[in-house]
């Protein structure tokens, strides 16, 4: 029972006409980040919130840790905690007062609810904040306190619905660590992105869904072969050199050379390996035979496939966003 | 947010440690499922916090019903009853039920605002009794209530209001008119979770709150009025609960109308009680 976190078959969400989730089979195995990526408008909120008993599917079913969440939502309440697309903080209240109502709401006694209040705000760096009205926060600093409230409960399944949408570098980075540490002591995370490069940092597995369906699914390594690790792009001092480097670039990245029409740019997509760093390894180790051949390099850069290079890969057609705005 | 930012920068960066992290996810026993009781009383908790926070709020329950009672008492006094202090015996009573019975309208906007925010959300995802988000926003609203009822009874006796029931009929009229309107707010308070925005829950409450307090017998005698208003009048809530209110506060509870008044309270907790909470369970 505990090494799938969560198993749906078929589910199905409907919205008049619109079939938000169209038939979802997703088994998300326990103890780790699982990443749910997918364009805007391709589901992602409508599922998650489905798995978290917060909408009521049409069709279909889904168990977390084996329990159906219909007919044993309780349960599954229990288990798991959600931290939405949108904060879901009472902007009035501190954040120190967010926590202990929802602590309380949890059966805390006040001052255990206190307690635990103080130390998650210890945790999530906010401790100088508490005492401030959350409608004065930064945008990172409400996403560490509603994962932080989410967290309140010891969940053993927490979803992230985009959790680094709209942050700057940093708190996206904080965010990321985060994930890691609450996966590490044990948490099953699943996590919705946007960013392939976002679920390659943080998933042990991916699945791709777009329209509601789900299109792929596997391990970043498994993922990222069948699109290409990336594309590396060298730019020549020398354009008399271009197609010394060309060769000796395809030879390391074991890919021919994309046409540019810069006389000084050489692009290769590199294929994937089914290894998480070989790109990079194998980048590097072309560099160095540049340099050793003479070839004198003046800007490298390696660069993830983007999401549309995911989908054009995966489904024929790029990401396209059923709707505009978030 | 790009205001806040600064906010931020000012305080020294912060840097997830995992082991801190993983020592408030350790597991430890859990506590028991908070009583249906103690769930609403800490939504209750969180609606005076809530009024703590942002005190405007409660302009609306304090000048809104002194400048109703100035207004009326002197606009009508003279006119009606001879004098304004003989008025005021008359309309206090009343002008107390319209004011409260105004201020239902705002538990439809906070659960409004509240869904509108996201809050909600948090809340239906915890495994509580379900409707208690729901009874402790009204809780917090009886606080206003009871307020809204107290800054009148004390504008009345400033003004010359001698209430012949006493401490103790004034007591109880107060109280009955909060039970009613703790009663009569889940009305808005589906209203709030049907109706798009706080607008149209503004505009749909006072399309239904005018009509019913004026045309009521607050401010007249409706035996003075014309035959087809007297039949609305007669049939109108207000009218009965104003009269129970008035029966207590002058000394002379009128047990019909009390009567009247506790049927209504439970008509409407028993319909208006399970409609909300259906469209909360939809949402
Ligand atoms: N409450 C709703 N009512 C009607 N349509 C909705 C609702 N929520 C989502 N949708 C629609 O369902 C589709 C999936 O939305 P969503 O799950 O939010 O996608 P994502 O989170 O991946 O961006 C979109 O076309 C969206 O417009
Ligand atoms: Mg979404």
């Amino acid at each position: 029972m505990t090494d799938t976190a969560i198993e749906t078959n078929g589910l199905v969400k409907v919205f008049g006409d619109n079939r938000a989730v169209d038939g979802l089979d997703l088994t998300v195995p326990a103890g780790a980040v699982f990443g749910v990526l997918g364009p805007n408008g391709a589901g992602k909120t409508t599922a998650v919130r489905m798995l978290a008993t917060l909408l009521r599917p049409d069709g279909g079913a889904a168990r977390v840790f084996g329990h159906d969440v219909v007919a044993e939502a309780d349960a599954v309440r229990s288990l798991v905690g959600l931290t939405g697309q949108y904060a879901s903080l009472d902007e009035d209240m501190t954040g120190r007062e967010n926590l202990v109502l929802i602590g309380r709401l949890l059966g805390f006694r006040k001052p255990a609810a206190r307690a635990r209040a103080d130390e998650l705000l210890e945790a999530f760096g906010l401790t100088a904040a508490a005492e401030r009205q959350v409608k004065n926060y930064s945008g990172g600093m409400r996403r560490r306190l509603d994962i932080s409230a989410t967290l309140l409960n010891t969940p053993r399944l927490l979803f992230l619905d985009e959790p680094t949408t709209g942050l700057d570098p940093r708190s996206r980075n904080q965010v990321w660590d985060i994930v890691r540490a609450v996966v590490s002591y044990g948490t099953t995370v699943l996590l919705t992105t946007q960013y392939l490069d976002e679920a390659d940092q943080l998933a042990s597995r991916i699945a791709v869904i777009d329209h509601g369906r789900l299109i792929a699914e596997g391990t970043p390594g498994e993922l990222k072969s069948s699109v290409g690790a990336g594309t590396v792009h060298v730019r020549l001092r020398d354009p008399g050199r271009r197609a010394d480097a060309e060769k000796l670039l395809s030879a390391a990245l074991g890919a021919p050379a994309t046409p540019d029409p810069d006389p000084r740019r050489v692009v290769v997509r590199v294929p994937g390996h089914g290894s998480e760093r070989g790109a990079a390894e194998d980048a590097a180790r072309a560099l160095s035979e540049l340099a050793a051949a003479g070839i004198v390099v003046d800007d490298f850069s390696l660069g993830q496939p983007s999401l549309d290079e995911v989908f054009l890969a995966l489904t024929d057609h790029p990401a396209t966003s059923k709707e505009t705005a978030a | 947010m790009t205001t806040t930012t600064a906010t931020e920068t000012a305080e020294p960066v912060y840097v997830p440690a995992a082991e801190t992290i993983g020592a408030v996810l350790d597991p430890r026993e859990r506590p028991a499922r908070p009583s249906a009781l103690s769930a609403s009383l800490t939504f209750g908790w969180r609606a005076v916090l809530k009024i703590k926070h942002v005190p405007e709020q409660l302009f609306d329950v304090t000048a809104f019903p002194i400048m109703m009672t100035l207004m009326f008492t002197y606009l009508f006094g003279g006119a009606l009853a001879g004098s304004t202090g003989e008025y005021l015996q008359f309309l206090l009573p009343g002008i107390m039920v319209q004011s409260v019975v105004m201020t239902t309208m705002y538990s439809g906007l906070a659960v409004n605002i509240d869904i509108a925010k996201g809050v909600f959300d948090r809340f239906k995802s915890l495994p509580i009794w379900r409707p208690a988000a729901l009874v402790g926003n009204l809780l917090g609203d009886v606080l206003r209530y009871v307020l809204a009822s107290l800054v009148i009874t004390v504008v009345g006796l400033i003004l010359g209001f001698r209430p012949g029931g006493g401490v103790v009929g004034v007591a109880a009229g107060i109280g009955l008119l909060v039970v009613f309107s703790f009663a009569f707010s889940w009305i808005w308070t589906m209203c709030g979770l049907y109706l798009r925005s706080e607008k149209s829950v503004m505009g749909v409450s006072m399309l239904v709150l005018f009509p019913l307090t004026f045309l009521s017998n607050i401010f007249v005698d409706p035996s003075t009025m014309p035959g087809w208003l007297q039949a609305f009048v007669e049939v109108n809530p207000i009218t009965r609960l104003v009269a129970a209110v008035r029966s207590l506060m002058s000394g002379n509870p009128d047990m019909g109308e009390l009567t009247w008044v506790f049927i209504a309270t439970a008509a409407l907790l028993a319909v208006f009680g399970p409609l909300t909470m259906r469209a909360y369970n939809r949402k």
